[in-house]
């Protein structure tokens, strides 16, 4: 067995790497690192970066966007590192007034341009458990753990810092990996090319896909193209219930464009929940159940 | 002309090299009748897949539940087959059986062909076939889809070195043979790379296959766990299962096997190799076929026993329109005609014929794409959400573009073995000594074209 190593002096190093990083791996060890495997660590990783620069590996450094999206639980603020992006958004549906009708569907569907089979929001018509009628709306879950950027082969989906999830239709290889990895059956295939959409109205910003591309996967993007100007996303503007709620963890404040509430005071006095917690997905749809529904659906 | 021939007289046995070049002369009716009938089934599903790229994925009967289906099963059951020829050519070659010799070009020959024509079909089952290049481009290699690309194409290249290391010899014994004459003699011999039949290119060639067969066994067994995962590594219940990189594997040797086979009887009755490709040979592998069917149901037991003993929801619909209502049927004919049946014949000794064995393996293959199948559609029509069941009816184009790949199959290997020949002339020399015949029958000349 090694004796404990000599106390070597821990000298000051360029902020290359990480010092957090740095700190984690002292907190691993043990010990303080010494200043040769300080710069043995950023050679390495100055070798990594270089080479995944030039080979143009755009997915990685998708991939280091989407983890460094703070964690953010009910509890309220982002916890650990700063906000990677102004807003943090989140959704929550009040099942207490969800009363089926669709208007959120048809809403996101003029919104986008979508063909009337094409729900990127839809209302499941469900069974409580003591076999009465509720209406569960399912949209993209904006999983912080989302199994659809995992499996994406050519990192056509991806992570925005605000918590949405897109897909570049310019990119998508159309392999349905994706639909195979989402656990919340929300994305759609675009079987036929999407209906036509007024040439001004065109536009093949992955952030606002109109009209959809024959071949590729889409999903709601949850209306990111809406809510960084200042408006609410289409679902919840056309919801007559006003039982979907727009959502942001950084401001913590979250509207349904009637009422605004404060997010984590809401979340934590009505008992959200959200579908499927077990796959550890980390989603930001929370629901109000209300009506003694089952939690797990 | 400079002859580049330098290779003394063969020792192999004349009559195995008449044998083995037979498919390679000029070619009889039946032939161009089976070969006309197979470029039918290819050209068909040629132009069903030219209406697939016109039309988009709409001319399929695929939907947003039902997004991997026929085509996908295709895939995973084509590039099955291919593990005839890693099994028959390399694992028995590491295990020593003396016998694989006589089967070992026809194991090779299947696997190119049901490989090459298998790895089309994740280019067929894309929504942008044109932007296939993107996972070169720019991959994610978390992504099962990533893995699966390198697999494969690692897998042909060692296919490829499979099959064409045994031809250097070969084809110098084909190329010295009287039949053989003018331009494609001298090809024979350049692809021969001045093959002598010397102790130390024997050794060499002995080496080289031995590095290739351990190769490519551990990389098979890579390529069908890679592929599993594209379903394993999902959250789907039905699919997230720990099972089903060895479930898929044992599956894709044993109707690997079955189509070794098939193939193997085939030529032995168009091409009267019955000495060669013995009734012996034909029983190993029946042996071997069975031996990985066990195997087979027994991995399908535990996954069904273990999904069902719990009954979880979701698990327990599955299980339901497995085995009790929607694919009953189609799960039950897997079993008898799949499972059971191949087991009966290798134990019963008057069922243990050349037809008996055949048939067997012949429902093997057919069981075994319907099996992919039932693995595939079954668990993702069950909701993910609330309750309502998906659908899903294969399209006419997608049966055509199914069919085209089995004519591509047939087609490919027949041309295989126009050119190359259909036994392994060295390798059954340097197993079995002096490449004697076995007396079984005398060559029948009724059920062979003479050379």
């Amino acid at each position: 067995m090694m004796g404990p190593m000599p106390n070597h002096p821990v000298l000051p190093v360029p902020q290359v790497p990480d010092p957090a990083i740095l700190a984690r791996l002292e907190a691993g060890l043990g010990r303080s690192l010494t200043r040769r495997e300080v710069l043995r660590l950023a050679a390495v990783t100055a070798a990594i970066f270089a080479t995944g620069t030039a080979l143009d590996l755009v997915p990685m450094l998708h991939r280091v966007t989407a983890s460094d999206l703070p964690a953010i639980g009910p509890g309220g603020a982002a916890k650990g590192s700063t906000a990677a992006a102004d807003h943090q958004w989140a959704f929550i549906i009040d099942l207490r007034r969800c009363d089926g009708c669709g208007d959120c569907t048809r809403g996101c569907q003029d919104m986008h341009y979508l063909a009337p089979e094409q729900e990127w929001i839809r209302v499941y018509d469900m069974t409580d458990s003591s076999g009465a009628a509720f209406h569960l709306p399912v949209l993209c879950q904006m999983c912080e753990q989302a199994p659809c950027v995992q499996v994406c082969p050519v990192a056509a989906t991806y992570h925005l810092g605000d918590g949405s999830v897109v897909v570049d239709q310019s990119v998508c290889i159309g392999c349905r990996m994706c639909m195979a990895a989402c656990p919340y059956g929300v994305r759609t295939f675009n079987w036929k090319a999407g209906p036509p959409v007024p040439a001004s109205e065109a536009s093949n910003d992955p952030l606002f896909q109109k009209p959809q591309r024959l071949g590729t996967v889409g999903k709601c993007d949850s209306c990111v193209h809406e809510t960084r100007e200042g408006r609410l996303p289409a679902c919840v503007t056309s919801c007559s219930m006003l039982a979907i709620y727009s959502g942001d963890f950084v401001t913590d404040i979250a509207t349904n464009g009637r009422e605004t509430v404060g997010l984590s005071q809401f979340l934590h006095d009505n008992d959200v929940y959200r579908l499927k917690e077990e796959l550890g997905t980390e989603t930001r749809v929370y629901y109000v159940a209300g009506h003694g529904q089952h939690v797990n659906v | 002309m400079a002859d580049v021939h330098v290779r003394e007289p063969g020792p192999e046995d004349p009559a195995l090299v008449a044998a083995a070049i037979r498919p390679m002369q000029r070619p009889d009716r039946r032939f161009w009748i089976v070969a006309g009938v197979a470029a039918g089934f290819a050209i068909v599903g040629t132009i069903a897949y030219a209406i697939q790229l016109g039309t988009g994925l709409s001319v399929t009967g695929y939907n947003d539940r039902a997004f991997w289906a026929t085509y996908e099963a295709t895939l995973v059951t084509f590039i099955g087959f291919s593990y005839g020829g890693a099994l028959v050519s390399a694992i028995l070659r590491l295990a020593g059986a003396p016998w694989r010799g006589r089967v070992s070009r026809i194991a090779e020959g299947t696997a190119l062909a049901t490989l090459l024509v298998g790895a089309l079909f994740p280019i067929i089952h894309l929504g942008r076939p044109d932007r296939l290049l993107e996972i070169i481009y720019r991959p994610n290699f978390e992504s099962p889809i990533v893995w699966d690309m390198y697999a494969i194409f690692t897998y042909i290249l060692a296919t490829l070195a499979l099959f064409g290391l045994p031809l250097i010899a070969d084809l110098a014994i084909a190329g010295d043979h009287a039949s053989v004459t003018g331009r494609r003699r001298r090809i024979y011999r350049r692809l021969s790379f001045g093959w002598r039949g010397l102790p130390i290119q024997r050794r060499s060639l002995e080496r080289a296959l031995t590095i290739v067969a351990i190769l490519i066994v551990p990389l098979a067994v890579v390529v069908h766990t890679v592929l599993s995962y594209a379903f394993s590594l999902t959250s789907r219940p039905g699919w997230h299962s720990t099972i089903f990189g060895p479930y898929f594997v044992i599956g894709a040797v044993y109707s690997g096997v079955a189509i070794v086979i098939v193939t193997s009887l085939v030529y032995r009755h168009a091409y009267g190799l019955r000495d060669w490709i013995d009734d012996r040979v034909i029983r190993n592998l029946g042996y071997v076929l069975v031996a990985l069917g066990v195997a087979y149901g027994y991995a399908t037991f535990t996954e069904i026993t273990t999904a069902g003993y719990v009954g979880e929801a979701a698990d327990a619909n599955i299980l339901y329109s497995l085995i009790l209502t929607d694919y009953a049927p189609a799960f039950w004919a897997f079993v008898a005609f799949g499972l059971v049946l191949p087991v009966i014949v290798m134990l019963v000794p008057r069922l243990r014929t050349d037809v008996g064995i055949g048939l067997a393996s012949a429902c093997v293959i057919v069981a075994m794409l319907a099996k992919r199948f039932l693995i595939i559609v079954p668990p993702e029509l069950q909701p993910l959400i609330g309750i309502d069941r998906a659908t899903y009816t294969p399209s006419p184009v997608e049966l055509a573009i199914v069919a085209g790949g089995v004519g591509g199959i047939v087609l490919i290997l027949m041309v295989i073995f126009r050119l190359v020949p259909v036994l392994s002339i060295n390798e059954i020399h340097e197993l079995e000594g002096g490449g004697q015949a076995s007396a079984v029958v005398a060559p029948t000349l009724a059920d062979g074209v003479s050379a």
